[in-house]
């Protein structure tokens, strides 16, 4: 890496250091009791056995469990994100584009939006039980509602002459929707799953607390109520981790779908 | 038959009339440019002809047929250049032909010399947004060349280039048309590219756009710059100009 480069993630890396020092520093201490928040050494040990430790019946029931743990979110995380990106990308597109439909179906999606997903709980638990359905029930639920109102903002906003240049040339209205309108609401749809998929993962822990006995949000809340804060540290550390890299992802997956893009002044 | 008939064309947006009892006809093959201040029409008329709109009142005929929608027999060039930013120049160029379901081997020998004609070889993986004004135009040209249309429109395509691209245009233009001998309905409000480019001139009168006039630009073909100094220009010149003034 150049230094030029270099100067920027010496920056951003300054503050926090410097606070885990801290942190560090006053546990040593013993300015912060180590049962309410665990020095970051501490923590650290506890996830590479959580991570690494040898599986089966020992005394930490922690032990081995991190990579299954984080599959079982990641897997609720892309059930639900999938099913809501299939049906929130289309509807949304068609939305954008169909006056009927926006008249029909925007004032339905409207109302339901302002009941946030932590309403829906013991709706699904109702419905679904405790058990998958349920949490990727309110996964896709949460992430539905950025990537219907993004997508349909995008197939909102063809320019006019795109559409005539398109019809000139002989296209149908089916055409015309498929490649004119849908590619012109890309870059939007990529927003509105960067977007959701930042809501599937606050939605995966908020179900895995209350509606079912598996992943990083279950694990979360049972190491508390067992007073393992170093499990609950490491817990929400990875959290962030997971969300980080699936949202790097998305980036990605945008850049390469958005290629065009960069030669836009 | 004659390429383009309008008939007592009127066409009203609420209590604003755009046009008024327009008469137009246009021979295949002819080249006319309609010239007006902005807000005169223009536009509104090449809509009507495009099929993008209906007129209020009248009858059009393109080829013998009315046109109640946008097809590929009439091909638009916009004044600003309308492609899709999110296909390659090659896409672009023959986006046409794909939506046909043509098969590339239909189409792929005559994109090749259309994009070679005007002069954009080399840049078919390039992006729109990679490409100048000019450039741009000039794909917008190619596209409407392969779609083999019986009439080419044109809404000041020219209008928002400099002066130097734009008169390159223009030649690329008459060099196009020389070849193909195709119709042409092209707008514009400058005098000059109206008097360069067509065999006549119609000149619009604004609110509610008329036609007012009709001059036959009878200057030589090929047309070589030069001209645009020539005496017998200038003398067309002034009287198109004493017509847009009162
Ligand atoms: N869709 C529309 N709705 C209302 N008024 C319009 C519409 N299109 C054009 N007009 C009006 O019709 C007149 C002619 O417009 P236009 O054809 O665009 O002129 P030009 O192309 O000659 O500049 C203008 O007064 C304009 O305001
Ligand atoms: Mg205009």
């Amino acid at each position: 890496m150049k230094p030029a480069r270099l100067r920027p993630l010496a920056q951003a890396l300054l503050l926090p250091v410097l606070l885990v020092a801290l942190w560090e520093y006053s546990g040593q201490q013993e300015w912060i009791p180590e049962g309410l928040l665990p020095r970051p050494s501490s923590v650290l040990a506890t996830w590479r056995v959580w991570a690494f430790g040898a599986g089966g019946f020992g005394l930490n029931p922690y032990s081995g469990t991190w990579g299954p743990t984080i599959l079982f979110s990641a897997h609720r995380v892309a059930l639900g994100f999938l099913t809501a990106v299939a049906i929130g990308v289309p509807l949304g597109v068609f939305i954008g584009w169909s006056r009927l439909t926006a008249r029909m179906v925007d004032p339905l999606i409207q109302g339901l939006r302002p009941i946030p997903i932590t309403a829906w709980l013991p709706f699904s638990i109702a419905v679904f039980g405790i058990r998958d359905a349920g949490a990727v029930f309110l996964i896709a639920l949460g992430a539905f509602y950025p990537i219907v109102v993004n997508a349909t903002h995008g197939a909102r906003d063809v320019r006019l002459n795109l559409v005539r240049a398109a019809s000139m040339m002989g296209a149908t209205r089916s055409q015309l929707l498929l490649r004119v309108v849908f590619p012109n609401a890309l870059p939007a749809i990529m927003t509105g799953l960067r977007l959701g998929l930042g809501v599937a993962w606050t939605a995966v822990i908020v179900a895995e607390i209350v509606a079912v006995k598996s992943g990083l949000g279950y694990v979360l809340w049972d190491a508390y109520y067992v007073g393992r804060m170093d499990v609950v540290l490491a817990d929400m550390v990875s959290i962030g981790l997971a969300g980080f890299l699936s949202d790097q992802l998305m980036l990605a997956l945008s850049a390469l779908v958005l290629r065009w893009k960069q030669y836009q002044k | 038959m004659t390429a383009l008939i309008c008939n007592a064309i009127r066409k009203t947006y609420g209590a604003v009339t755009a046009l008024e009892n327009i008469d137009l006809s246009v021979a295949p093959g002819e080249f006319i440019a309609l010239l007006g201040p902005s807000g005169c029409g223009k536009s509104t008329l090449l809509n009507l002809i495009a099929g993008f709109e209906a007129p209020t009142s009248g009858a059009l005929t393109v080829f013998g047929e009315t046109p109640h929608r946008p097809g590929p027999d009439r091909a638009v060039v916009f004044q600003e250049p309308a492609l899709f930013p999110w296909l390659r120049i090659w896409d672009n160029v023959t986006f046409s032909p794909r939506l046909a379901g043509k098969p590339r081997a239909a189409y792929e020998a005559d994109a090749r010399r259309f994009i070679d004609l005007v002069g954009l070889t080399g840049f078919e993986r390039h992006y729109p947004d990679q490409l100048s004004g000019g450039m741009k135009q000039r794909v917008g040209l190619a596209r409407c060349l392969l779609m083999q249309p019986r009439l080419f429109l044109m809404d000041e395509p020219f209008g928002a280039l400099d002066a130097q691209t734009r008169l390159a245009m223009q030649e690329l233009l008459l060099h196009v048309w020389d070849t193909m001998k195709r119709t042409v309905i092209f707008i514009t409000h400058d005098i000059d590219e109206a008097i360069f480019l067509a065999d006549t001139v119609y000149v619009m009168s604004a609110r509610p756009g008329r036609i007012r006039s009709r001059f036959t630009i009878d200057l030589p073909r090929p047309r070589q710059i030069d001209m645009l100094a020539d005496a017998g220009f200038n003398a067309l010149k002034r009287d198109i100009m004493h017509q847009l003034r009162d």
